[in-house]
């Protein structure tokens, strides 16, 4: 114990004496979960779309009004010729176009229901997604405040998803705020690269030195060097959680659901993961370009197949299978769930034992690669 | 067993180190006797820091035997670890710690008490004429003064052998000769003092000294010894003539 607490004194002397390597330790998370949770959004502003209208009714102008007044949308033409929205989308004008037929307002007010169509540019899926479930929002919202029975989008969207009727109610996130679902995702990233890229490069920092020869001839066990090396590590990250934490909490006004303790046990559980990768890649690597670019390697694939940036369930097959076999993926799941579901031990313990698997497996192979003696 | 076995605390037979096809120590046998200086000399690449390595536990033989302070390089390495002091050629000081930091930390590795390291370093400091540097950052010290301080951090926990890798490279020649007067000191708390050197001059003042050529060891005896037996004025001498070829 007494040998931990003087690789401890010693590693948080560095640390604190490296003013550069701290500010980047401290300032870089707070950059990071501004930028990204601002930068990294699924919302989309001013999509561009056209009106086709035959109509010209009461009906079809409030419609029209409706999609104008949304922030999301904005208008970029005005015609009453299907030929022209069809220009509009060939020519890159607009990535919608709402057509309503003639006589919508008649039908309206005698069947109490009338079909629109809205057809999408679809080159980026993901902004043609978006939209359509914008579009819908505000058709039915218009539905509703306007007492009418049923507007309808009968013509198929090129995307296939254009369809009205459904009733959809959103758990947890009721507004759909993107910030809500991203920065739990984000914690998830920041602490990852602080444990893993800090802890590989101390280990093959001490290598370039020389020093570590001079700890391998001393009797420091492997066991006192690995949790000496870790500890501040792990101190280190979870601090820079917590400011997380606040930030999600006060700033973004993240709502908690669940229990505090738990987020910390389940973070703490993947920092093992992270640590004991950072550590295990030092074993193999001689400078610390070599340990930054092995670290940086596989982290950027846990990252991008994570689900933070895009939905594990629109990967392809064989994707999803690999995420079954990345700890970031499950941390960002079981972590969303806990803050935005309020889940307990009960509903995560199967994800959560993956976690701590992945800890362990990575640790272990950590403390059987580091070697005192060369062979 | 030999019969100096209780006077020697290393003893080595046949030890062997290869790397591929490369012999860097081809079966040398020694022993070293508690309380002496022991030179381990040798051209650069002759294989003197491989020999160290495998004696501090740092590096598995290939094959051989060797007991360092009673126990076996192969089966008891940790226990070696704690009956040595090492300083290698590579820097071994902590460049961001400041001169106390250094020694403390190194003192609190080794179990000594918190009293004891006090102690001890205002002792090595005073005695190294230190003192003054106390808080200051290593890498702001000049090259002489990090290696006095490596050495004292080697030697902090009075082990029963310090191995000193090449102590005096790079170093100017007053510290040299205050260096030496430092391995005496240490010599006469007994503590045996393993050194190796490509100074011939310093080889002079060792009790005993080996010569490594191409990873085998050639001669060794005191320096008296190996000037007679190779009629030469000095080591330097029977060095210059081991190492072109000449053997007995």
């Amino acid at each position: 114990m007494r040998i931990i607490f003087f690789i401890l004194q010693k590693e948080f002397l560095q640390i604190f004496r490296n003013r550069l390597m701290l500010g980047f330790i401290l300032v870089v998370p707070i950059i990071q979960l501004m930028i990204l949770t601002y930068a990294a959004t699924f919302e989309i502003r001013n999509i561009d779309f056209f009106v086709v209208d035959h109509d010209h009714s009461p009906e079809s102008r409030a419609l029209i009004d409706r999609f104008v007044a949304s922030e999301n949308f904005r208008l970029t033409g005005w015609s009453a010729s299907a030929a022209d929205g069809e220009l509009a989308l060939l020519g890159n004008k607009a990535v919608m176009v709402l057509q309503i037929p003639a006589h919508t307002g008649r039908d309206l007010v005698r069947d109490g229901s009338a079909p629109v169509s809205l057809r999408f540019d679809a080159v980026d899926g993901f902004t043609a997604n978006v939209a359509s479930q914008y579009a819908m929002q505000i058709i039915r919202r218009h539905n509703e405040v306007a007492g009418v029975a049923h507007l309808a989008s009968i013509e198929p969207a090129p995307t296939g998803i254009a369809q009205i009727g459904i009733n959809v109610s959103r758990w947890y996130n009721p507004h759909l705020d993107y910030k809500i679902y991203m920065v739990p995702g984000i914690l998830v990233m920041l602490i990852t690269v602080i444990g893993g890229f800090l802890t590989g490069m101390n280990v093959v920092r001490e290598k370039e030195i020389g020093t570590i020869e001079q700890l391998n001839v001393t009797p420091i066990t492997k066991f006192q060097f690995i949790i000496g090396k870790l500890m501040p590590f792990m101190i280190l990250a979870l601090v820079i959680f917590s400011f997380g934490l606040l930030l999600a909490r006060f700033w973004f006004e993240v709502p908690f659901e669940g229990s505090l303790m738990l987020i910390y046990l389940i973070a703490a559980t993947y920092l093992l993961v992270v640590l004991g990768l950072g550590l295990l890649v030092s074993t193999v690597t001689h400078t610390q370009q070599q340990a930054i670019f092995i670290t940086w390697f596989v982290f950027v694939i846990f990252i991008l197949l994570s689900g933070l940036f895009t939905p594990i369930d629109s990967m392809p097959g064989w994707a999803q299978y690999l995420t079954w076999a990345n700890p970031v993926a499950w941390f960002i799941d079981i972590i969303r769930r806990v803050m935005l579901t309020g889940a307990d031990m009960q509903d995560i313990w199967s994800s959560y034992l993956v976690l701590l698997a992945y800890g362990v497996a990575f640790i272990g192979s950590a403390v059987l690669r580091y070697r005192k003696a060369a062979a | 067993m030999n019969v100096n076995s209780n006077a020697s605390i290393i003893e080595v037979q046949d030890l062997t180190r290869v790397f591929g096809n490369f012999t860097a120590v081809d079966r040398i046998s020694f022993e070293v006797r508690r309380g002496e200086i022991f030179g381990f000399l040798g051209a650069n690449g002759a294989g003197k820091t491989t020999a160290i390595r495998m004696l501090t536990g740092l590096l598995i033989p290939t094959s051989g035997r060797a007991e360092v302070a009673g126990f076996d390089v192969f089966t008891h390495p940790e226990s070696i670890k704690k009956n040595i002091g090492y300083m290698s050629q590579k820097f071994s000081l902590f460049n961001d710690l400041t001169v106390f930091e250094n020694l403390r930390f190194y003192g609190g590795i080794y179990g000594l008490s918190t009293r004891d390291i006090r102690h001890k370093t205002d002792e090595l400091l005073e005695r190294l004429d230190l003192a003054g540097v106390r808080d200051r950052l290593i890498r702001d010290l000049p090259l002489g003064w990090k290696q006095k301080l490596a050495f004292s951090t080697a030697v902090i926990h009075e082990p029963a052998i310090v191995f000193l890798d090449e102590p005096t490279g790079g170093v100017d020649p007053i510290t040299r000769r205050q260096f030496w007067d430092l391995m005496y000191e240490t010599a006469d708390r007994g503590t045996t003092v393993f050194v190796t050197t490509h100074y011939m001059d310093e080889a002079e003042y060792c009790d005993r000294v080996s010569i490594m050529v191409d990873g085998r060891i050639d001669a060794l005896g005191t320096p008296a010894g190996l000037r007679k037996t190779y009629g030469a004025k000095n080591v330097d001498e029977v060095f210059v003539k081991l190492a072109r070829g000449g053997s007995v």
